[in-house]
């Protein structure tokens, strides 16, 4: 439809796309046999990811060749290392690699058995979240064929090679997708970030040097390894190649995840791949890379989706997911839903994030409830520059911070007409006419509370 | 509570993973809250507390970390709806008033019949089909109000 060339998606649409035959008969395995066989040196695939450009799609968008390059020299440090794989996908509005697992994990296999080359691994964890059940079976069966094919475990390919695969299912916290947290959770503990430095690549699981990759960053580097970098840096940008996975949720016509290259503008991902906002409404605001990267009006809809346009507009790429919001959305009650939801999942170690996710929360709430106080805009502003940046051990207290600061800067007169005129529209009419408002209460949010949100 | 037989040797298989037996911890709550009665009791952390050769409040403390733990009896359904803003935007709160109604159960209660657990639940990762529940782990995706009456009635 849209015209620009397409990899990752490409074998998930074939039937039974999820298993090895379907995978072997596509080409697949291909570039892990031209790595083991050749072979290419690690030190030769990890320069070729470098070169490839590809950065992290878990969120942080980092250089995923100059991560792995992080590693020790197996020469000069015998420890035992590992691959954790980021299948925890929990940002709201993100569900593409969820996909992949799915539809395609042979794919995010070999990806991982590549990376296990390239930095010489004892054994890679599949840290997949608890809920997601059947990519979590499609998964372990892939691991399980691939195994019996000589393709994982003991001597792959029939060469010296040896690396353990291992599922492992998490439980539901939101925190556990940051890379230590991550590492604490697969320890068997509470999901809580580790201070920054030591990284990861120094002292990861159980002390041991560790890199922590997510689904889609892994899923891309089959490609890279056949095709080259070249031909990876044909797509995208020069800062940022290749295609990724953009997830479009919310108010649009046709939701679904789909495979662009970055540096698209938002605006054809919605009106030629979403459909545009449905019900023929206008766009109000729209997030663009999952709730932490904050709110932008509808005016920056031309904005390319990559790191860098982002970022200069105060926002950033994130995971590639855009919620759309259409002109008859609340955005205040946006932010209080997200605000909720990163007081529910911090983890409680930093004060400030702990206290002041709470803080935010309740502030948002008492503006929609109409119960705000025109000085509580400015308290939103100074409790978000009090939690970030770099305040905490971890991002999420930047995360609540990011979508707070964005709705004071581009939405302050929503803000101010709920503190001059009591709350929600649907709250307001509710007022007025309490039997005409009572029909409308489902779309009140002061029912929140009632409704469990707060649950 | 001695943990029965064949549960014991399927975490001394989850434990075989890992370089520290612990790592397991996780994976071994999930499979004792569904052989157990569908919750982690007291009963269940001192044994894992045992198994695991950890202080009963470390279990206590991981746990009580992680939503998909129960630490109070669910009912023989568990109906969690996504509340978060993808979910939100698409009509979930008519969803969680749909469920509350058709069980009899208000968020975090059980009905009164001790079918249904009802529960609403951060991001499950199926926003572009939003609004959507997960009912005992199964997704059902981009639901309508009636479609609520239809899964939930499917039920024993």
């Amino acid at each position: 439809m849209s015209g620009h060339p397409t990899y990752l998606l490409d074998r998930a649409r074939i039937e039974s796309s999820h298993t090895l035959e379907t995978y072997r008969a596509s080409g697949g395995y291909a570039a892990l046999e031209k790595v083991l066989k050749t072979p290419v040196a690690p030190a030769d695939v990890i320069e070729e990811v470098k070169s490839s450009g590809l950065r992290g799609r878990g969120g942080a968008g980092f250089p995923t060749g100059l991560k792995w390059s992080f590693m020790p020299d197996p020469k000069k440090d015998p420890r035992k290392r590992y691959l954790a794989l980021n299948a925890d996908e929990s940002e709201p509005g993100t569900c593409k690699d969820r996909i992949l697992l799915r539809d395609d994990p042979h794919g995010v296999l070999e990806g991982a058995l590549i990376a296990a080359w390239a930095m010489q691994l004892e054994a890679v964890y599949v840290y997949v979240r608890g809920e997601y059940r059947l990519p979590y079976e499609r998964m372990q069966r892939a691991i399980d064929e691939a195994r019996a094919a000589g393709l994982a475990g003991e001597r792959i390919l029939g060469t010296d090679f040896s690396c353990a695969i291992h599922m492992h299912k998490g439980a539901g916290a939101y925190i556990c997708g940051e890379e230590t947290g991550l590492m604490e959770s697969l320890e068997g503990k509470r999901g809580n970030p580790r201070p920054k430095p030591p990284f990861p690549a120094g002292f990861g699981l159980w002390g041991q040097p560790t890199t922590v990759n997510n689904v889609e960053t892994l899923f891309n580097v089959p490609f890279i390894v056949e095709r080259g970098a070249r031909w990876f840096r044909g797509m995208g940008t020069d800062k940022s190649p290749g295609n990724f996975l953009c997830g479009v949720s919310g108010h649009v016509e046709k939701p679904g995840v789909y495979e662009l290259p970055l540096g698209v503008p938002a605006r054809e991902i919605l009106e030629e791949n979403a459909g545009g906002v449905w019900k023929g409404r206008a766009l109000k605001a729209w997030i663009p890379g999952g709730s932490s990267t904050g709110f932008l009006p509808a005016d920056k809809i031309d904005t390319p989706m990559v790191h860098e346009s982002l970022r200069a507009e105060g926002s950033m790429f994130g995971t590639g997911a855009m919620i759309v919001l259409d002109e008859t959305a609340s955005v205040v009650r946006a932010a209080l839903v997200l605000l909720r939801f990163y007081e529910h999942e911090s983890c409680g170690q930093c004060s400030q994030c702990r206290e002041g996710t709470q803080w935010l929360a309740q502030i948002f709430e008492r503006i929609h409830d109409g119960r705000g106080r025109m000085e509580d805009i400015q308290m939103l502003s100074d409790l978000a520059h009090g939690m970030a940046p770099g305040k905490t051990i971890c991002a999420l207290s930047d995360a609540a911070a990011i979508p707070t600061h964005s709705v004071v800067r581009h939405f302050r007169g929503e803000l101010e007409e709920y503190v001059r005129e009591g709350g929600h529209p649907d709250l307001r009419a509710r007022r007025r006419d309490p039997e005409r408002g009572a029909e409308r209460a489902v779309e009140a949010a002061s029912e929140a509370a009632s409704e469990g949100v707060r649950a | 509570m001695a943990l029965p037989q064949d549960l014991v040797r399927e975490l001394d298989e989850l434990a075989r993973k890992y370089p520290e037996k612990r790592a397991a911890l996780i994976p071994a709550l999930h499979r004792c809250q569904e052989e157990l009665g569908g919750w982690i009791s007291p009963e269940v952390i001192e044994s894992c507390a045992e198994y695991f050769d950890l202080e009963p409040v470390e279990v206590w403390g991981v746990a009580s970390f992680y939503p998909m733990f129960f630490l109070s009896p669910v009912g023989r359904h568990v109906v969690s709806v996504c509340r978060n803003l993808s979910c939100d935007l698409r009509g979930a709160r008519s969803i969680v008033e749909r469920v509350c109604a058709r069980t009899g159960a208000g968020v975090g209660e059980r009905s009164p019949d001790g079918k249904f657990y009802v529960e609403t639940v951060e991001c499950q990762g199926a926003c572009t089909a939003a609004p959507m529940m997960v009912v005992d782990g199964v997704y059902h995706e981009s639901l309508e109000e009636h479609d609520v009456d239809r899964i939930l009635g499917g039920l024993e």
